[in-house]
């Protein structure tokens, strides 16, 4: 009775599901889960973000203005975009096009590379403006034009600013990994239209990723963006 | 119940009205709202965003053609995220000392 049922399994089927369609079920409510508890994870600063916006509001909108939104607008749009590859890297695997779940995989890690390169480049520009909110803070409270208060509310939006975006760059740079695992075994042809829950999977993953810059794009950038057009 | 495959089509015009929607919020944040009424420019912003958090999540992610229970999981957990945020806001806000505040 064994034998009759175990000829017809696919071999990536686990012995303790049904079938095909079941393991993908487990796995993709197993990854939401995941994902449930990285929400929270997220939710925490965006929790913190939400308080100290309410009771600093003027030093959060003078601080967001030292951020370049044309350079958080651009990896918007890369992200965004590589999300696009990512959903076409999961359909190429429905498909059957290895060629293509390839390609598309690559693209995806390459715009996943330079989201952090502009990243690196916005980083590096606050260190040198002394705007990394502890080594090198170039206490502004000083400067007889500024305002002390304002200057250490500016603070607090700076550490969350890298705070968050650290948090989602670190996340960016677990989902390269992850990428380059996933162009290896489908290099290896070991995703098939039967089989490929991994690409699937990972693509929860990558889309995760971009929704949550979707909400730190105009939180942390957009928030002081009129205050600069006056 | 086979897996339901979203066409490359479909991708695609989500991802032209996600590129509209991000136009649109830098768009929406050069304007000073805030002089109409106070949270309207983070209204605004945040309403974008779930809109585009909501394209991805249905589309991209599968959610619309996924089982119910997975549905169900997902509505769940965003569920105690808005508790996270609402319960710990409502305390702040009725506080004496938060600024806004009537005492």
């Amino acid at each position: 009775m064994a034998e009759s049922h175990a000829i017809h399994h696919h071999p990536a089927l686990k012995h303790h599901f049904d079938n095909m369609e079941q393991q993908l079920e487990a796995g993709t409510i197993g990854m939401w889960v995941f994902l449930l508890t990285e929400i929270m994870f997220f939710g925490g600063l965006f929790l913190a973000y939400v308080i100290y916006r309410a009771v600093y509001p003027e030093g959060f909108a003078v601080a967001s203005n030292t951020l370049d939104v044309r350079l958080g607008g651009f990896n918007t749009v890369v992200l965004i975009l590589s999300s696009l590859t990512m959903a076409m890297a999961v359909y190429s695997a429905q498909t059957g096009n290895k060629k293509r779940l390839l390609l598309f995989l690559f693209l995806t890690l390459i715009l996943g590379c330079v989201f952090l390169g502009v990243k690196v480049f916005e980083y590096r520009s606050k260190f040198e403006h002394h705007l990394f909110p502890a080594v090198g803070w170039y206490d502004w409270s000083h400067e007889p034009t500024h305002n002390p208060a304002l200057a250490s509310q500016a603070r607090v939006f700076l550490w969350l600013y890298f705070a968050m975006t650290g948090l989602h760059a670190l996340h960016m740079v677990v989902g390269a990994g992850m990428l380059v695992f996933l162009m290896f075994f489908a290099w290896r042809d070991k995703y098939s239209p039967e089989y490929h829950a991994p690409v699937e999977l990972g693509g929860l993953y990558w889309h995760f990723v971009d929704i949550v810059w979707i909400f730190l794009f105009p939180l942390l950038y957009l928030l002081g963006f009129h205050l600069g057009k006056h | 119940m086979s897996e339901h495959i979203v066409s490359a089509r479909i991708y695609l015009v989500i991802f032209a009205s996600l590129m509209v929607l991000t136009a649109l919020t830098v768009f929406a944040a050069s304007f000073d709202l805030e002089h109409i009424w106070g949270p309207l420019n983070a209204i605004v912003a945040l309403t974008i965003a779930v809109i585009k958090a909501t394209l991805v999540v249905l589309y991209f992610m599968h959610v619309r053609y996924s089982s119910r229970l997975t549905q169900v999981i997902i509505v769940a957990g965003i569920f105690w995220f808005i508790i996270l945020i609402a319960f710990t806001m409502a305390d702040y806000m009725t506080r004496s000392g938060w600024p806004g505040a009537g005492a």
